[in-house]
């Protein structure tokens, strides 16, 4: 498994990191990889932290066990940031992604001296402003591929605009709206 | 390879019993004489039978018989066990267990 | 070719059920299985399949749904996970000894206590004498696959199958897999002919006798030999299916045991991590490796002591406890297929792992061999029953 990429994502129940994990796994598939996405499973409150896991490849990964030294993390609630230790094992040639409005160099001094990249996305001001609602989801899963690389950018862009064709065929301004969410989190996403 | 009912007896091989000992006939009970378990047998006097049919259908057994007249007939002893649910029924005391004599 | 998917353990399973189109399913939701009747009562209500789909009120019920199914004739399944296997457990001897081949699901999970929905094999390891064929996936794709053999495994030899995969680990894990074509997969798993059944109007049968002392024996030892009957039919499944896909099976699988001198012998999700440390271990010039269980019942003697007779130390490791104070029941078991053999210069310890989801990673499998190391340095087994990773 020489270009193996592990991500692990922080949220909280009912934020939907699973759910993004999940479409992540999605989009890297519908570009050909082998794909794993899992929930760690807690006592599934409302609210309480959680954790969800990606392994993407070329070759099919057959280790099934969690991820403790992610290449990517991914912090869908920036209030986990005083909870639970986001960097632990993160690899510094990687990078994480929080969902935040501040500045990255404002969150650093949170990551218990983490040296890589801090990248910054405000998941929840653009996802107001283009769909009306706070769904972090679709703007924190371009960030990801954004800041990773995980998925080729275009690809990702024209999979997930037929994906979103799909799911709300009868709701035109939803697709409209998802895939403006899309490419603006791509181009705002802070890269610090 | 039989598979009657009839051809399960003890002496039958592992090889040769019937899949989960299931059973692929009806009726295999008419075979068995349950009529040798009886140490008190019921006798009708037929006197005193109004025909009221109480009997016929308590008998955990069918061995009371009815014809097609609607009048029941005599016991029978094949099946009968002399349990005496019909001689307990029977309004009219038509019906008295006495003991078997085999 | 396949169709390229990615799936949960558990959609692999509700979509195989989906292209064989069974003709009753009772089911009684638990996690982390809940997933798979919750599907598949999707393609009910959307009439994908014309299945007869009974909700029930307890595990219990479900398994006597599809023993009154299938004794009628019909095809039937259902799926459950830890303490509803546990409460299904009278009904599946009754499955098992009325020879009626039902498919079962299971999600393996721990059993209480304390609570815990994660996964171990206690469940599964507590019906182990039921009488039913039990095949064990390390993968979604093995839980699929297992799945499309099971009806032609069991309707073979008259006995019932479980096809269990690890709970959440591989049940709600997203992974790629390979799907068949549905037409392929309705010739391949074929229609249910039963000899003997109840719906028959010309041959009367009664299901359910009672057997005295003088009858108990012979249907048992008559059940026994359908058991090592199915050892032959889990082979030639295997094999037709690899024809088809390309993805053989046999009662085991043997990864990199050629030439080992240490081996771990283990069951479901924990082998694909095992193969992974075997890998890295072997880029080292380690001689170590790997050997499956995929067919727990019936239990491959055989293949274990014709993979295990040449290595010098093997330890088998059990997501399951025995609680008898000596090892845990697929150590036993692996032990006495070596014993029968005449084998017994392999040195062997038992290793309990993974309970209650006690996450297993490559570096767990790594310490596993460098114990092994450590007897095969010194020539000394000692403690034979052990826990893996147990805080001291």
């Amino acid at each position: 498994m020489k270009d193996i990429v592990e991500i692990r994502w922080h949220g909280r129940g009912g934020q939907g990191a699973k759910t993004a994990s999940l479409l992540l796994a999605d989009a890297a598939f519908n570009t050909g990889k082998y794909v794993q996405g899992f929930p760690e499973y807690g006592p599934e409150r409302m609210g309480a932290p959680m954790t969800a896991y990606n392994r993407i490849s070329s070759e099919r990964s057959t280790v099934h066990s969690n991820i403790y030294e992610p290449d990517y993390v991914v912090v869908v609630d920036e209030t986990l940031l005083s909870a639970v230790d986001v960097t632990a094992g993160l690899k510094k040639e990687g990078a994480i992604v929080i969902n935040s409005g501040k500045a990255p160099e404002e969150l650093r001094a949170k990551l218990h001296g983490y040296e890589g990249r801090v990248c910054t996305i405000d998941a929840g001001k653009i996802s107001t402003e283009e769909l009306g609602k706070n769904f972090p989801n679709t703007p924190m899963l371009a960030a990801i591929v954004k800041v990773s690389g995980v998925v080729e950018p275009e690809a990702f862009v024209k999979d997930m605009e037929a994906s979103f064709k799909h799911k709300f065929a009868s709701k035109p301004q939803v697709i409209e709206g998802n895939m403006r969410a899309l490419k603006r989190s791509m181009e705002e996403v802070r890269i610090g | 390879m039989s598979h009657l009912a009839k051809d399960m007896t003890p002496d039958v091989t592992w090889r040769d019993i019937t899949p989960g000992c299931n059973i692929y006939e009806g009726g295999t009970s008419q075979v068995v004489e349950t009529g040798d378990w009886r140490t008190m047998k019921p006798v009708i006097d037929w006197d005193k039978c109004k025909q009221c049919l109480l009997c016929a259908p308590v008998c955990p057994d069918m061995s009371i018989p009815v014809g097609k007249d609607g009048k029941r007939g005599d016991f029978n002893y094949f099946f009968c066990k002399g349990c005496g649910i019909c001689a307990n029924v029977c309004p009219f005391g038509a019906i008295s267990m006495v003991k078997e004599d085999k | 070719m396949g169709i390229r998917e990615r799936l949960s353990g558990n959609e692999a399973v509700a979509y195989a059920m989906k292209q064989i189109n069974p003709d009753v399913m009772g089911a009684y939701p638990i996690t982390p299985s809940t997933e798979i009747p919750q599907y598949f009562s999707a393609y009910v209500d959307n009439g994908e399949v014309d299945t007869e789909f009974i909700a029930v009120e307890s595990e219990h019920s479900a398994m006597s749904t599809c023993i009154g199914a299938e004794a009628a004739g019909a095809r039937a399944i259902s799926a459950t996970s830890s303490c509803g296997l546990c409460y299904m457990t009278e009904m599946l001897y009754v499955a098992a000894s009325s020879r009626l081949p039902i498919t079962l699901a299971v999600c393996c999970r721990a059993l209480s206590g304390p609570i815990n929905i994660h996964n171990d094999h206690s469940d599964a390891m507590g019906v182990r004498d039921a009488g039913w064929i039990m095949l064990f996936a390390e993968t979604n794709q093995e839980a699929y696959d297992n799945y499309l053999q099971a009806m032609r495994i069991g309707e073979a030899v008259g006995l019932p199958v479980m096809v269990c995969q690890d709970g959440f680990i591989t049940s709600h894990a997203i992974e790629n897999i390979e799907l068949e074509e549905t037409d392929k997969v309705k010739k391949f798993v074929g229609q249910y002919k039963p000899q003997h059944y109840l719906l028959n109007k010309d041959e009367p049968m009664a299901v359910g006798a009672f057997g005295m002392p003088a009858y108990y024996m012979e249907a048992k030892r008559q059940q026994a030999q359908a058991m090592i009957d199915a050892k032959d039919v889990i082979r030639k499944v295997g094999k037709e299916f690899g024809e088809m896909t390309g993805r053989t099976y046999g009662l085991v699988e043997n990864f990199m045991m050629d030439d080992a001198e240490e081996a771990i012998v283990l069951i479901g999700s924990s082998a694909g991590t095992a193969k992974e440390a075997i890998r890295q271990l072997r880029e080292q010039g380690r001689k170590v490796g790997l050997v499956k269980i995929r067919s727990f019942r019936p239990f491959p003697s055989e293949e274990l002591a014709e993979s295990l007779k040449n290595v010098k130390a093997f330890a088998v490791m059990d997501k399951d406890d025995s609680f008898n104070a000596h090892c845990g029941p697929i150590f036993a078991e692996t032990s006495a297929a070596l014993y029968a053999a005449g084998i017994s210069a392999p040195k062997g310890i038992n290793y309990i792992y993974g309970l209650g989801g006690r996450d297993v990673r490559v570096d767990s499998i790594k310490h596993v061999f460098s114990q092994l190391d450590k007897i095969v340095e010194t020539g000394k087994t000692g403690e034979t029953y052990r826990y893996l990773e147990v805080r001291e």
